[in-house]
């Protein structure tokens, strides 16, 4: 089968992403900047094809119960919404978390705190990767830098959220999310039948047969004891995930004197202008974590032996840096600069910062 | 080869339309595009402009500081953007209501009175084509047929009937564009 091609704003490309993943549901409310995933799916109205459901829940907090529902039938089930849509879900993210259910969150950032504004931001890092919703517990958290790495991660994320029936999170940011560029859309998976559900997801709520004892999926529990075996199981479940899931990507480290973090959009703005320093003879490199939970904290600490300095560049005030300070744990200075509000910096305000900061 | 264009003018002129429009056509031709709109709360007779990059290779940032071409189509766009043209880069503008003309001795700069051409055509729809047209001619970075093509895709299919007005109003474009300096 050839590929299928498509020209497609970020937004666009998670509607047709899980369609072709084979979702059996998407649950949203609009807010800018990511409307047109919910408008998307409207359009290609895939009950029609697919039977996946599409629903305009009257509120945010709606949304995510029924994601809620949804994943504990064992559905492939998603929501979207921007970063106040997504405060008003961390509750709902916490009992997906506690019940250990797999669902799939969107959150195309904007600029805060409160309604903010509709411009990009990354100022969502602390919600996503520290746990917004309260309890100890982690979300997989993936930030795609390009339209195609939307589609991609909407298939790696519900893969990764089955895998260990945990609820993942894709952190965009508007830029991505209303951009558009050329997306090889990620081939056609069918809906699982019940019977797969069934075999595949033997926790889900689907009617209990004759013989089998009462699936009951729940995140309360009374007894600290029974708590804390919980509580370790989920804390086993992260270790493996950290273990095993950390993703990232590595420009021109090896032989860098400087490497600057950055992560989304702002990884490509970042990469503008380390191409720029190296066309000036600054040796520097660039390295973008795609999982920002589990974060490539090692390989941070690894490069760290070898450059002379690690700046990260932020959409924030400062979030991701803390991880980066953490990983290296003084073993180098660890510098920092950032945009507020939804102001985006261009390649030569990088440029100039790198300078700055190293050459003087 | 890589170009880098900026267009910039009043919201509902057609501007990221316009760039879609170039960006499909990239796509046909199997070049990494980009498309980035400026979003907000844009309105009709407020200030866009879209960043359309075509490019063999991977795409780094969406966002720029310096274009390869600057298309400006309003005295705040051209106020805006000029200093944004890159050494020996190009700039093109339409001559409505500009009182400043571009000034710098280092890019070649082209006029295109478009919005007075699609008046006189009687179809204001016609000006960003018309645009469209003009920047091929200087700048042609993809060809009209990849053009046409993109328009299939760009357009709902009942205003396919409206190809061949819109080809005509490119090829249109391709003549009226002046050269008032070349570098």
């Amino acid at each position: 089968m050839s590929e299928e091609i498509k020209l497609l704003k970020g937004n666009e490309a998670i509607a047709h992403a899980a369609i072709r993943y084979g979702a059996d549901g998407y649950f949203g409310y609009p807010i800018t900047p990511q409307s047109e995933i919910m408008e998307t799916l409207m359009t290609l109205k895939p009950w029609e094809s697919t039977g996946m459901v599409v629903l305009q829940a009257e509120s945010e907090v709606a949304a995510i119960n029924m994601v809620y529902g949804g994943a504990g039938s064992g559905k492939a089930v998603m929501t979207s919404s921007s970063s106040p849509g997504v405060s008003l879900k961390q509750e709902g993210i916490s009992y997906l978390a506690g019940t250990e259910l797999p669902a799939l969150i969107v959150n195309v950032m904007r600029g805060g705190p409160g309604l903010g504004t509709i411009q990009p931001s990354q100022a969502d890092y602390f919600q996503a990767v520290k746990g917004g919703g309260h309890g100890d517990y982690k979300l997989i958290t993936l930030a795609p830098s390009s339209v195609q790495e939307m589609a991609d991660f909407v298939y790696l994320g519900f893969d990764l959220a089955f895998k260990y029936r945990n609820p993942a999170i894709i952190l965009a940011d508007g830029i991505i999310g209303q951009m558009m560029e050329k997306v090889i859309l990620p081939p056609i998976r069918p809906r699982r039948t019940e019977e797969e559900i069934r075999s595949q997801c033997p926790w889900a709520l689907q009617g209990k047969p004759k013989g089998r004892k009462p699936n009951i999926l729940t995140s309360l529990e009374l007894s600290p004891a029974v708590m804390e075996e919980n509580n370790l199981r989920f804390q086993a479940k992260y270790r493996e995930i950290e273990k095993n899931e950390i993703r990232y990507e590595a420009i021109d480290c090896e032989d860098a004197d400087y490497m600057i973090v950055a992560f989304g959009s702002l990884a490509r703005i970042c990469l503008k202008a380390q191409e720029m320093a190296r066309a000036e003879g600054i040796k520097v490199g660039l390295l973008r974590p795609i999982t920002l939970w589990p974060f490539p904290s090692d390989i941070i600490a690894e490069y760290a032996k070898k450059v002379k300095g690690i700046i990260s560049i932020e959409l924030n005030a400062g979030q991701m840096v803390e991880d980066i300070r953490l990983a290296v744990n003084g073993t180098i200075d660890v510098k920092f600069y950032g945009r507020l509000g939804g102001i985006v910096p261009t390649p030569d305000e990088i440029l100039d910062v790198i300078k700055k900061e190293y050459i003087g | 080869m890589k170009k880098e264009i900026i267009v910039a003018g009043f919201g509902g002129q057609g501007i990221l339309s316009l760039g879609k429009i170039l960006a499909h056509a990239g796509l046909i031709e199997g070049k990494e595009v980009t498309w980035m709109p400026s979003y907000g709360p844009e309105q009709r007779g407020g200030t866009a402009n879209v960043t359309v990059i075509l490019s063999d290779d991977r795409i780094s940032s969406p966002v720029l500081n310096s274009y390869d071409v600057v298309v400006v189509l309003n005295q705040p766009s051209l106020d805006r953007f000029e200093n944004d043209v890159k050494p020996g880069g190009t700039i093109i503008y339409d001559s409505y209501g500009i009182r400043h003309t571009p000034t710098r001795k280092d890019i070649n700069i082209y006029r295109i009175d478009a919005m007075d051409e699609a008046i006189e055509m009687g179809n204001a729809r016609a000006f960003n084509m018309l645009v469209l047209g003009g920047i091929l001619k200087v700048c042609p970075i993809v060809n009209t047929e990849s053009i046409v093509n993109s328009l299939k895709e760009s357009l709902a299919e009942r205003l396919h009937k409206l190809i061949p007005e819109n080809e005509k109003a490119i090829l249109h474009g391709m003549e009226i564009i002046k050269a008032e300096q070349e570098i």
